[in-house]
């Protein structure tokens, strides 16, 4: 499913003194299956902008259109959108309150009103997605179990609406390396294996480097800078004002190549940059 | 959405109104709303009226957003006024329909208690939209003082109140992105029956009351680690002062009152 947002404008409270504009003209364009990160400052708008995505907020100015279908003006077709925009809040394990980890799963498919068979199939395979053993935590409380676990239930409960987008609000905030990089590694193989359309929002490059597509940045309520992953990293020093930063290998890499060794330029995983030195050593012991 | 409600909100400014000193102004917000009660004629609503506007004016508050927040007691003052208005009795009938009469007795007793209501509430919101919470829970504290001769917790109540009033904007926040999230999962909050509706409610007053508890319990926490016990022997960063503008306030308020009895019993 492809995303059109033109010159979308959203003013918090407006015509209060707590007036603030969150989003500021922004306009893009997200093809059905790609993988897109969206990275900013905190406060720099992300969370607002992605909540226009599925419905939940209107825009103050502007136009969002979802499968070609303009979305801010059919008002009716909020359940069809949210069904197949799905929308991961930030520390979305904040919001699980059933007994058992399988009726929490289960609370997205009911209310679209499946059967009771097509309910337990789509919880199996959404903690099958997202790495949960189903036997043994289908009837735990989603209270007893770990941090990263809860994380996991609460991202599973909106993959078992079956999105055809799925969009994510900085999945591994307050996560450990090892559960973030697994979450991570989820989130690519269901872009991978299922041809999702993804859209991921982060405020690290580290995170967003080795996956997505394309980058949007934003900054202060506007997009700042738009492009593949290699055409973003190399604006450094726009990205240093607005308090982000290069992944740190790529600083390495070009640490390297102002002392003139021959590595090449696009570098931003430590897989690419292992790969790249390991050649020019090689190169160099050979010549 | 749950933003929109003004009613005990702060609206920051520098005003000469913001600027009184709060003990100050929680008196002349009490007097003024005992000395509502003995207004008896449209000549001492005009005088209220006079004070009110005197007082939004130098506040600097806009007009527009005080009205705002009268808004969703519209019902109730709509109700009061059309029980006084049919059920005062009273000698000169206007008209008849039905069970319902009325009468002029009725009309202007209907009058003025919507009068009455709406300086009420407006009264009392031009002090808490002109008080930050913080500064009214030390006036409050301030002018319990005597208490504590009957050993009443004057401090512990007023550190109850800040703490509580502090949280407020958080929970709406925290209740506006549980909402949010869980209409993202397709709840639906705003249709069905009033049994579908309260059943709604729990995917999102657990979380809630989950998270009011875990902030409690942080809260605490923190309290604790800096030490921190209420009552004897704790100073304070910010002694309240009186200045000229607190006499002139109670003078302005002094002359109100007294314009109001007379008119009101002579
Ligand atoms: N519910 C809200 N009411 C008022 N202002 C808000 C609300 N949510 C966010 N904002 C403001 O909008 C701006 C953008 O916030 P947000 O979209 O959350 O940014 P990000 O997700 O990039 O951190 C911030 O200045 C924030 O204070
Ligand atoms: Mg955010």
């Amino acid at each position: 499913m492809s995303i059109v947002v033109e010159n979308l404008t959203h003013v918090y409270m407006k015509g209060s003194p707590f007036e603030s504009v969150a989003l500021d003209d922004v306009s893009f364009e997200i093809q059905d299956g790609e993988f897109v990160g969206l990275i900013g400052h905190t406060g720099s708008g992300k969370s607002t902008l992605v909540q226009h995505l599925n419905g939940l907020l209107k825009p103050t100015k502007g136009r969002i259109i979802v499968d070609n279908i303009d979305i801010t003006e059919r008002t009716k077709s909020s359940k069809w959108l949210r069904q197949h925009v799905g929308l991961v809040f930030q520390y979305p394990e904040h919001q699980l309150f059933e007994e058992t980890v399988y009726l929490d799963i289960a609370f997205g498919p009911k209310n679209l009103n499946l059967s009771n068979d097509e309910v337990e199939k789509r919880v199996r395979e959404a903690m099958e997605l997202v790495g949960l053993d189903y036997d043994s935590l289908k009837d735990r409380s989603p209270f007893e179990i770990s941090g990263g676990q809860r994380r996991r239930v609460a991202i599973a409960g909106v993959l078992a609406m079956k999105p055809k987008v799925l969009i994510l609000d900085e999945p591994t905030a307050g996560l450990d390396p090892k559960g973030r990089d697994e979450i991570l590694g989820q989130i690519k193989d269901l872009h991978r294996e299922r041809g999702m359309t993804i859209i991921l929002v982060s405020h690290s490059m580290e995170d967003i480097a080795k996956l997505v597509d394309r980058i949007i940045v934003m900054n202060n309520s506007r997009i700042a800078l738009m492009g593949k992953p290699e055409e973003v990293f190399s604006h450094v020093d726009e990205l240093q004002e607005m308090g982000l930063d290069i992944p740190q290998i790529a600083h390495v890499i070009r640490g390297l190549r102002e002392r003139g060794m021959d590595v090449p330029e696009n570098i931003y995983t430590v897989e690419q940059a292992a790969a790249a030195i390991l050649a020019m050593v090689r190169g160099r012991s050979n010549a | 959405m749950l933003k929109d409600i003004t009613i005990g909100q702060f609206f920051p400014g520098q005003s000469s109104i913001h600027r009184l000193d709060p003990r100050v102004k929680i008196i002349i917000t009490f007097v003024f709303i005992v000395i509502i009660f003995f207004v008896r004629s449209f000549i001492g609503y005009g005088m209220i009226l006079a004070y009110m506007a005197l007082a939004v004016i130098l506040s600097g508050v806009p007009v527009r957003y005080m009205l705002k927040g009268l808004k969703p007691l519209l019902f109730i003052i709509a109700l009061t006024f059309f029980i006084n208005i049919f059920f005062t009795s009273g000698e000169k009938v206007i008209f008849k329909f039905w069970f319902f009469t009325l009468t002029q007795e009725g009309l202007l007793q209907g009058v003025f208690m919507g009068l009455r209501l709406i300086f009420l509430v407006a009264g009392t919101s031009l002090l808490t939209l002109t008080t930050s919470p913080i500064a009214l829970t030390d006036g409050i504290e301030h002018l319990l003082q005597p208490l504590k001769i009957f050993r009443f917790p004057v401090h512990e109540l007023a550190m109850m109140m800040t703490i509580a009033l502090r949280f407020i904007p958080t929970l709406l926040e925290e209740t506006d992105k549980i909402m949010k999230a869980q209409m993202a999962r397709g709840a639906d909050f705003e249709s069905g029956n009033l049994f579908q509706r309260a059943k709604a409610l729990v995917p999102l007053l657990v979380p809630l009351f989950i998270s009011a508890f875990r902030r409690a319990d942080e809260l605490a926490m923190a309290m604790e680690s800096r030490c921190y016990r209420g009552g004897e022997n704790r100073t304070r960063m910010k002694i309240p002062k009186t200045a000229s503008r607190d006499y002139i306030a109670l003078a302005v308020t002094f002359l109100l009152v007294l314009g109001i009895l007379l008119n009101s019993y002579l």
